[in-house]
């Protein structure tokens, strides 16, 4: 469970001041997956940093299972950083050390005995799945093992939570996948909350329950999956669910409706439907249908005639969930 | 033949010349330890105190950056050994020899090996130092653990090059009162005209000097794990 509230941090460079993060506030409970999107600059890193205390937040706080980790003592917060487990965009893996003494770092501060860090550290090289690596150097394995090692040491001193920069974004689509996949079993297993802090929206179809945008300093949208996909005018729900970027715009022919839909009604037929309750046909100038987690979700561009009453059917559909936004025409 | 008769029977050889080796393996080796037992600590304090370092404190790294370092490194070698001659007298008894040399070697090639310190932890990237501060690393922990093991190449690399520059600055020590090889092809291969024992002299040197790079080369690829 991690919990921040009214989070700022205002940067000064000479006589200016950004301002970074402008009152994040955000909720997540256990064992989810939540991931925060943005644009570069609007204040991700920033957001890490302040999370794991690595920058002092202007004003706000940040609680980890109850424990506040802003405004407390030096040796409190490095006490509190192990509840935190960090898994980097390049891993930061240390090169002098092999995959199992990455591993036994976290352990080592904190004086665990040799044997039981040995036996520690196999059985969560085991868990990701890299039990043949103990002895090879970072050098020796591919980025996608590096991030697996990674995510070994943050595991290993059983934070409450594992918080991700940017942690696919330096590997191709396949292995992306193979850490979500193995993002996804540890919250299982482990039962820990996540974090997933990303410019990919692959990474939140694929891996997240919740996701918040992030801009300028703010979240700006928020919410589970099919809650956000179901919001019209919604920004991540174009992101997420893109239509082709040549869809033709219809200017000047009927009124052009996007319509954002998920679960049972994307498996209801929307398009008769409507042609069955207003008599009008409809045109579908673009959609895309995809499955994100365990639920269905469509977003369609149509064209209805013109001269068509384009409220009316707006609020028909509004009334069977399915979220709607006017393009224009006529 | 008769090149190499005369060599063998010449006393600046077959006498002055081991214990001479023996005197500039002694003062490189004195220098060197001291040098890095002081250098080492001072390099880490020159990069945690600088901006964005681990613990940055202006004043301070003001001071030794660039009022100790910088100006003992602005003085030419010569000048600062010559002046450093009272002090090595008050410090070790006497101002002749190799130890009284050790001394002078030591305050003028710390600052030379303290800012090849500083340069080799500056490559440990800054991703690196974060992870080990968010494992909860305290930061003399992120010092010793991460920083120094990450950058040993790099250290081991200064180091060579200080022995080496050690070499040559010895012998330059030899010429006002150090002993070693300097003093012998001063006194047998300048003074006395004996170029023989000049190139002897310049042979062994240049000998010192590759032994100390070939092993420290060795020992930089072996630490190397990137
Ligand atoms: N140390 C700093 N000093 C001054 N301004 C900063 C500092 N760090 C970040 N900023 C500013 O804060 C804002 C947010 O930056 P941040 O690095 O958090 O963005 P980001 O979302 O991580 O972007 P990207 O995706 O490009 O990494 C930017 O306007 C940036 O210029
Ligand atoms: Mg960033």
């Amino acid at each position: 469970m991690i919990t921040i509230k009214d989070l700022r941090k205002v940067y000064r460079q000479g006589g200016d001041t950004v301002v970074a993060l402008d009152g994040v506030s955000l909720d997540v409970p256990t064992g989810k997956i939540h991931g925060i999107v943005g644009h570069s600059g609007a204040g991700k890193s920033t957001l890490v940093r302040c999370l794991t205390l690595l920058d002092r937040p202007t004003s706000g706080t940040v609680t980890v299972n109850g424990q506040e980790l802003t405004n407390v003592s030096d040796s409190k917060l490095r006490d509190a950083r192990r509840r935190i487990g960090m898994v980097f965009q390049h891993a930061n893996l240390f090169d002098s050390r092999t995959t199992a003494q990455n591993v036994a770092y976290p352990l080592e501060l904190i004086g665990v005995p040799k044997a039981e860090i040995k036996t520690k550290v196999a059985d969560l090289l085991e868990l990701v799945g890299l039990g043949k690596f103990a002895n090879a150097y970072p050098s020796q394995l591919s980025g996608g093992q590096r991030q697996r090692v990674g995510i070994a040491r943050a595991l290993a001193t059983d934070p409450d939570v594992l918080l991700c920069d940017e942690p696919t974004s330096a590997l191709d689509p396949q292995t992306t996948d193979e850490i979500l996949e193995l993002v996804k079993k540890l919250r299982d297993r482990l039962e820990i909350t996540v974090l997933i802090i990303t410019h990919e929206m692959h990474v939140v179809k694929q891996a997240c329950d919740s996701v918040s945008l992030l801009e300028a300093g703010r979240i700006v949208e928020h919410g589970e999956l099919g809650e956000v996909i179901n919001t019209a005018g919604s920004r991540l729900a174009a992101t997420l669910l893109p239509l082709p970027g040549d869809t033709p715009s219809g200017e000047g022919r009927g009124p052009i409706l996007d319509l954002l839909y998920s679960g049972e009604q994307a498996t209801e037929p929307i398009i008769s439907l409507i042609t069955r309750t207003f008599g009008i046909d409809v045109n579908v100038l673009a959609g895309s249908v995809e499955q994100l987690g365990e639920q269905q979700f469509a977003h369609l561009r149509v064209q209805l005639p013109a001269g068509t009453d384009a409220a009316a059917v707006r609020e028909h559909l509004l009334g069977i969930g399915v979220a709607v936004t006017e393009k224009g025409g006529k | 033949m008769e090149f190499l008769t005369d060599l063998l029977n010449n006393p600046g050889i077959t006498k002055a010349l081991w214990p001479a080796t023996v005197e500039t393996l002694q003062m490189t080796a004195l220098s060197t330890l001291f040098t890095v037992l002081v250098g080492l600590p001072l390099g880490i304090l020159l990069h945690a105190t600088d901006k964005g370092g681990l613990a940055p404190v202006r004043w301070l790294n003001v001071v030794l950056s660039g009022i100790i370092v910088n100006i003992t490194r602005s003085i030419p070698f010569a000048i600062l050994m010559v002046s450093l001659i009272p002090f090595a007298a008050l410090v070790v008894g006497t101002a002749l020899g190799p130890i009284a040399a050790t001394v002078s070697l030591t305050i003028g090639t710390i600052p030379f090996f303290a800012r090849l310190v500083e340069t080799a932890l500056r490559d440990v990237s800054s991703g690196k130092v974060d992870a080990a501060l968010v494992m909860g690393s305290t930061r003399m922990q992120v010092i010793r653990k991460v920083m120094v093991p990450e950058a040993m190449p790099g250290l081991v690399a200064a180091t060579t090059t200080t022995v080496v520059t050690l070499i040559g600055y010895s012998a330059m020590a030899g010429l006002i009162g150090g002993g070693g090889l300097g003093r012998l092809a001063y006194n047998y291969g300048f003074v006395r005209f004996e170029s023989d024992i000049m190139i002897v002299t310049i042979i062994v040197i240049v000998l010192m000097v590759q032994i100390v790079q070939i092993l420290g080369d060795w020992l930089a690829k072996k630490v190397d794990h990137r």
